[in-house]
C-alpha cells in the first residue's frame, strides 16, 4: 500500500489553533474543466453522481425544457443547467452548464461556517463537508456564492458535491467525469486544465466564430477548481445563473474572525463586573441593619 | 377604556389569581402577583434555553459543551427557533401585563443621571421618588423589548434561509441578519448578569419577590419608596426613620 496517498488539509472550519499537518506534503491542485460547448446534455453525470455517492431517488420535475430539476438538492448535487437563448439575431442557442459545487480557492461556505471542522479544504483545492461536525446552521447556504450547499430537514445537515474526494484521495477522476461521453468534462491539475481551456477558448474565438468565448475562473474569489469554457464568457448569467463576479459577505470575516470574540469577551466582563462590584462595593440591604460589630 | 387586549391580560391575571397563591406575612408586602411571576419564569426559561443552545451555534469551539444538554450541535440549532419563539411570546405576554408600570418618567431620567453613583458609592436608600420600578429596571425592559423583535425579525430571516428571499438578496439579507441578531443576543446576555446580580446576591430580599410574591416592608421602603408610599400611605422615610429607632432601643 505504498502508493496509497491521502489528502492533505489546508483550511479546517471556525478552528482555533494550527491545522494538522499543514504543509506537510505540497499537492497538485486538481481542477475539473467542463466544455459548455460540447456538452449535448445527455446527464450522465448526473447519474454518475447519484450512484458513485449512493443517494436516494430525488423527484424531478419536467418543466418543458431538459432540466432534471430547478436546482441541485442536498441528495443531487450535479445537475445540468439548461438555457434556451435567444440571441440578437433571432436565432436560438442552447446553453448547457453541469452545475456543481465550484471548489473555490476562498470558500464562502467554509468562511461563513461556525462549526469546527465542519467544512475543510484540502490542499489540492476540494472543500468537502464532514457531516458529523455540521450543526446544520445553514450559514454555508449565504455562505456561498453559487448557491450549492443544500440542507436536509431529516438529518439537519447540509449536503453537497465532495469532487469525489474520496476517488481523488486514490488517484482516480471524479465519477461525473468518468462517465461523460463527449470528452467535454476533464480532470487534472489546474494548471493543465487552464491551459486547455484556455486554447480551447481560442479555438472558439478563431475558428468557430465566438469571439467572445472564453475562461470562466473568477478571480474575486481566488479561482475555483471548477472552470467553465463558455461561448460568451461576458454573459456568464445565461448560463443558468453563474454569477459574473461571485462575493463573499464581508461580515462573515470582520463578524467572525474580530468582532465575535471580542465583543464576546465583552459580554462576559459582565459577570466578572457583578462578582467584583459584590466584593469591593458590596450589596445593598433593606434598612435599617442592625447596627455593625465594632472591631 | 378598556381595550380587547386589556381584557385579555385581565383575564390571565384573574385565571392565575384564583388559582396561585401569595405567601404575604405581616410586615411585607405583595409585590409579584401570580400572573407575573408565571410569565417571568417562563420568559427565564425559554431566554436561557435559547441562550445555552445558541452559544453553540455562535462559537461552537468555545461553547460546544453546552449542546450535549440538546441532544447535540445539529439538534440544538433545529430547537434553538422554537424556543425563541417561545421566549417571545411569553415576554409578549408581560410586556402587556407591565406597560403601564413601565411607562418612562422624569424621574427615571434622573434615576439613570446618578447610575454611576448608584454603582461605585450606592446610598443605602432609594431617592423618595424611585417607584414600582426604578429607571434602571426600566432601561432594561425596554432593552429586551426591542431586543426581541430583532431577534425575532432576524432569526425569523435565518430559520427560513437564505434561498428564500432569492439567490443574491437573500445572502445579504441572511449575513445581515446574522450579525443583528448576535449583537442583540450580546446585549441581552450582559443585561442578565446584572439582572441576576441585583436580584439575588446585590439586594437581598428581592428574589423571594418572584418566587413567593412578597417583600419586607424594610424592602420596599429602601428600594422602592414611592411605591411603598402608595400602596400604604405611609412615608417612606418616616417608617425608617421608626423601624431604625426601634432597633437602637431594642426589641420590647
Amino acid at each position: 500500500m505504498s502508493d496509497r496517498r491521502t489528502l492533505q488539509i489546508k483550511q479546517i472550519s471556525a478552528h482555533p489553533g494550527p491545522i494538522p499537518g499543514e504543509g506537510v506534503q505540497r499537492d497538485l491542485e486538481v481542477c475539473k474543466l467542463v466544455d459548455t460547448t460540447t456538452c449535448i446534455g445527455c446527464k450522465a453525470c448526473e447519474v454518475a453522481c447519484v450512484e458513485w455517492n449512493d443517494m436516494p431517488f430525488t423527484p424531478t420535475t419536467f418543466d418543458n425544457t431538459y432540466q432534471t430539476m430547478p436546482e441541485t438538492a442536498w441528495s443531487f448535487w450535479n445537475l445540468i443547467k439548461f438555457n434556451e437563448h435567444e440571441r440578437e439575431d433571432g436565432t436560438i442557442q442552447w446553453l448547457m452548464r453541469k452545475d456543481q459545487c465550484m471548489h473555490c480557492a476562498d470558500p464562502g461556505c467554509l468562511r461563513a461556517c461556525p462549526a469546527d471542522g465542519a467544512i475543510v479544504q484540502y490542499s489540492n483545492g476540494i472543500v468537502d463537508f464532514n457531516q458529523e461536525n455540521c450543526i446544520g446552521c445553514e450559514f454555508c447556504v449565504s455562505g456561498c456564492p453559487f448557491n450549492i450547499p443544500k440542507f436536509n430537514q431529516t438529518t439537519k445537515k447540509v449536503y453537497k458535491c465532495t469532487l469525489c474526494s474520496d476517488r481523488v484521495g486514490q488517484g482516480l477522476e471524479p465519477a461525473c467525469i468518468k462517465a461523460c461521453p463527449t470528452g467535454c468534462l476533464k480532470f487534472g491539475s489546474k494548471e493543465d486544465m487552464k491551459f486547455i481551456a484556455e486554447e480551447r477558448s481560442k479555438q472558439l474565438r478563431e475558428h468557430f466564430g465566438y469571439k467572445d468565448a472564453g475562461v470562466y475562473d473568477p478571480q474575486s474569489i481566488g479561482g475555483t477548481h471548477v472552470i467553465y469554457v463558455l461561448h460568451d464568457a461576458t454573459r456568464p448569467e445565461l448560463y443558468g445563473g453563474l454569477p459574473k463576479d461571485p462575493q463573499i459577505p464581508w461580515s462573515y470575516t470582520v463578524w467572525k474572525w474580530l468582532a465575535k470574540p471580542v465583543l464576546g469577551t465583552l459580554a462576559l466582563f459582565g459577570l466578572l463586573g457583578v462578582c467584583l462590584h459584590y466584593v469591593t462595593v458590596g450589596p445593598r440591604k433593606p434598612q435599617p441593619e442592625p447596627p455593625r460589630k465594632e472591631r | 377604556m378598556a381595550t380587547a387586549v386589556d381584557r385579555f391580560d385581565d383575564k390571565g391575571r384573574g385565571l392565575f389569581d384564583r388559582i396561585g397563591t401569595n405567601d404575604v406575612y405581616q410586615g411585607e408586602l405583595l409585590r409579584h402577583r401570580p400572573y407575573t411571576r408565571v410569565l417571568h419564569w417562563m420568559v427565564a426559561l425559554f431566554f436561557f434555553l435559547a441562550l445555552f443552545s445558541g452559544f453553540g451555534i455562535y462559537l461552537p469551539w468555545l461553547f460546544r459543551w453546552f449542546t450535549p444538554i440538546f441532544g447535540g450541535g445539529a439538534l440544538a440549532r433545529s430547537m434553538h427557533p422554537w424556543f425563541g419563539v417561545a421566549f417571545c411570546f411569553f415576554f409578549g405576554l408581560q410586556v402587556l401585563n407591565w406597560l403601564e408600570a413601565m411607562r418612562w418618567t422624569k424621574v427615571d431620567s434622573e434615576w439613570i443621571r446618578g447610575l454611576r453613583n448608584q454603582v461605585l458609592k450606592p446610598e443605602k436608600l432609594e431617592p423618595p421618588e424611585t417607584g414600582f420600578f426604578n429607571g434602571g429596571q426600566k432601561v432594561q425592559f425596554w432593552e429586551i423589548l426591542i431586543g426581541s423583535v430583532v431577534f425575532l425579525v432576524t432569526g425569523i430571516i435565518l430559520w427560513v434561509g437564505a434561498p428564500t428571499f432569492g439567490p443574491t438578496l437573500g445572502r445579504i439579507i441572511v449575513a445581515i441578519s446574522y450579525v443583528l441578531h448576535d449583537i442583540s443576543a450580546l446585549i441581552m446576555l450582559f443585561g442578565i448578569f446584572i439582572h441576576l446580580y441585583l436580584s439575588t446576591f446585590g439586594e437581598p430580599g428581592t428574589f423571594h419577590s418572584m418566587t413567593r410574591g412578597s417583600v419586607s416592608e424594610a424592602w420596599a421602603w429602601t428600594f422602592h419608596p414611592a411605591w411603598y408610599k402608595q400602596v400604604t400611605s405611609r412615608d417612606p422615610r418616616q417608617a425608617h426613620e421608626e423601624a431604625r429607632r426601634q432597633m437602637e432601643t431594642g426589641p420590647r
